[in-house]
């Protein structure tokens, strides 16, 4: 009895498994191959492979209905796509300057690009292979840390902003420092990662984020120990169950990733501060070592198909610099004012810093967390 | 004679192999940055700079002490218990301080956080009954009930492992011999018992030290212990010459505190440290 009771459980599992495993595989939204304006079928590069090297939920992946873009990808090509993620550009950074790991293609935001630029680290594009560049808007184009537009191709973009839940905050936020409101205190959140942390605090104080006087560094750390006694916790991704489960109040974040949180949680609203606030591109390069630049330049140019880059823009929620996508009316959030504000967003750029100012960052970033 | 020796080189070569590949080369990566700076040039300040992580390590330690005296006081009683039960009895009970290992470690601390977040399972269930909620997340209590949580069965194992072996019949005898039940404890099982023990309190206490995830999960990144300060150098501050020299100082500590614990276990037989 016991022997027959073991073998139905395992069984019980195992269709369990199984079940599991099929359903994953159900939704999958087919890609219309016919729309697609370049050509994959590139006979010297099947068999080949890549290393992309991705922001973590960073491209459609075939969830919900929408279309797998690395399936599609390696379906057209028969070339293998070794997809891995990465959580913060310094990660990404360390990984690739630690050397022993080979990318071919990887998604920087704007200063660590400056900054693999100003190392070597990068390599320029052959844009005869990235046609579909032509989609990109020309406000991405000519960028701080590109200016010759040798080195990246924009994927997405965004600006922080504060997120606030309506049903534990009374008054409408204008302003960065809400965060400081002993009112909220236990309920707020605040970014684990000392560039963005600190940007909170310029703002506030009327600094450039980009600042190099150390007095000014140094005041900025002050403002975020008086606002330690109040902070929840210190998150990154972990902001999305917090919000949206009502468990913090008060977060900056994001805009797209705002949008994924109010999906969930009708209650949650946004606002850009009125003190400013940070705007990013993340674009997509490739390194110094990578191996296959030939497949590396043909997976760019499809991530700039109007079709994978609406399946892209439709499931990030992040800004989408391709003007196919954006004069597309199948696009959701044309006119969505979180992510195109009508109005004009006061904003800046991170720029790399240099290793003095780094180290200074770093060293009052622990101080701030010590305290 | 000379062939078997010849035959034991061999065998133990891939363990060599094994042991300088992994173990001793990072060693002396670890100690050649903590004495350069970026250019590679020999310098003292990573040494210097670490005078402002005294309260890092402070917290580092005192959480750790903490956790391994709770899990001490836990684990001691459980695995006397265990010993002493019947066979069967002592496998299912073996199989539940077994069981959470299965699941990985990342998962476990994970869901800490929804048991104990302030709209997770105990406070939701304390509002449901008109009680006040308590504040239980992002707080040192819960930095060190993780690390309790986490490290109890490498306390439970060992010390239970001596206690099965224990030959019962001197309790037996300190007993006809006149000895109340306390210092039958105190005089025959505790001391018998001592390498267990031993080899217990370094198992829970290393890991704690030189733990990070755990703190930054379950104290909501508040409360810096030296493994955080050591993953932000090499993580996000690129600083790999300042990360390691705390990573050796951590290493110092550690072994000081196996020696001293060596020195206790020496008075009663050989301990079964790692």
């Amino acid at each position: 009895m016991k022997k027959f009771l073991s073998v139905l459980m395992t069984l019980v599992l195992f269709a369990g498994i199984l079940c599991f495993a099929g359903c994953g595989s159900q939704k999958v939204g087919a890609l219309d191959t016919t729309k697609l304006v370049g050509n994959y079928d590139v006979e010297s590069l099947r068999g080949t492979e890549i290393n992309v090297y991705n922001w973590g939920e960073y491209i459609s992946d075939g969830e919900d209905g929408a279309v797998n873009v690395i399936a599609e990808f390696e379906n057209l090509t028969g070339i293998t796509v070794n997809y891995t993620t990465y959580a913060s550009n310094e990660d990404m950074y360390s990984k690739l300057k630690s050397g022993g790991v080979s990318y071919d293609v990887i998604i920087p935001s704007d200063y660590m690009i400056e900054r693999m630029v100003k190392e070597g680290m990068l390599q320029k594009l052959d844009f005869a292979n990235i046609p579909n560049y032509s989609y990109i808007a020309n406000e991405y184009k000519n960028l701080y840390f590109d200016p010759e537009n040798a080195y990246s191709v924009p994927y997405t973009g965004g600006m922080v902003g504060l997120i606030y839940n309506t049903t534990m905050v009374d008054e409408v936020p204008d302003s960065w420092s809400i965060m400081w409101d002993e009112k909220y205190s236990g309920q707020i959140l605040t970014f684990n990662n000392s560039r963005d942390a600190f940007g909170v605090a310029q703002y506030l104080l009327g600094q450039s984020v980009n600042t190099t006087d150390v007095a000014e560094w140094e005041a900025a750390a002050q403002k975020l120990k008086e606002q330690k006694p109040l902070i929840q916790s210190y998150v990154m991704d972990e902001i999305f169950t917090k919000m949206e489960s009502g468990e913090a109040a008060i977060a900056p974040y994001y805009a797209g990733d705002f949008l994924t949180m109010q999906d969930v949680n009708p209650d949650l609203a946004f606002v850009y501060p009125k003190e400013g606030t940070n705007i990013f591109v993340d674009s997509m390069c490739i390194p110094a070592t990578a191996k296959n630049k030939a497949a590396a330049e043909l997976f760019i140019n499809f991530m700039c198909e109007p079709e994978i880059s609406l399946a892209n823009a439709e499931y990030l929620f992040y800004l989408c610099p391709n003007t196919a996508v954006l004069a597309d009316d199948r696009y959701s959030l044309k006119d969505n004012e979180v992510l195109y504000p009508k109005q004009t967003v006061e904003a800046e750029y991170f720029h790399n810093l240099d290793q003095d100012t780094l180290d200074l960052l770093s060293r009052l970033w622990e101080e701030v967390k010590l305290a | 004679m000379k062939k078997t020796s010849f035959l034991s080189k061999l065998i133990n070569a891939p363990y060599i192999v094994w042991s300088v590949l992994f173990i001793v080369a990072p060693m002396i990566m670890v100690v050649y940055y903590a004495f350069t700076d970026r250019s590679g040039a020999f310098t003292w300040n990573n040494i210097t700079a670490l005078t402002a992580y005294k309260e890092t390590f402070a917290r580092s330690i005192g959480y750790a002490v903490a956790a391994t005296v709770i899990c001490l006081v836990l684990a001691y009683p459980l695995a006397y218990i265990m010993a002493r039960s019947k066979a069967s009895k002592q496998r299912t009970l073996m199989m539940l301080v077994m069981l959470p290992m299965w699941m990985n470690f990342l998962i476990r601390t994970y869901s800490w956080i929804s048991i104990l977040s302030n709209t997770g399972i105990i406070n939701n269930l304390l509002k449901a009954v008109g009680l006040p909620t308590v504040q239980m997340i992002n707080t040192p209590g819960a930095v060190i009930l993780g690390m309790v949580y986490n490290f109890l069965p490498y306390m439970v194992l060992p010390i239970y492992s001596i206690m099965s072996k224990l030959d019962y019949s001197l309790t037996e005898a300190a007993q006809d011999l006149g000895c109340s039940s306390t210092s039958v404890l105190r005089r025959v099982i505790m001391p018998l018992s001592m390498p267990g023990v031993v080899s217990g309190i370094t198992m829970v206490f290393v890991p704690s030290v030189s733990t990070f995830y755990i703190s930054q999960k379950l104290g909501g990144g508040k409360f810096l212990l030296v493994g955080d300060s050591i993953e932000m150098q090499f993580q996000s501050a690129y600083n790999y010459n300042l990360g390691a020299s705390l990573s050796l100082v951590l290493m110092l500590m550690i072994i000081v505190c196996m020696l001293v614990m060596n020195r206790f276990a020496d008075d009663d037989e050989e301990a079964i440290l790692i």
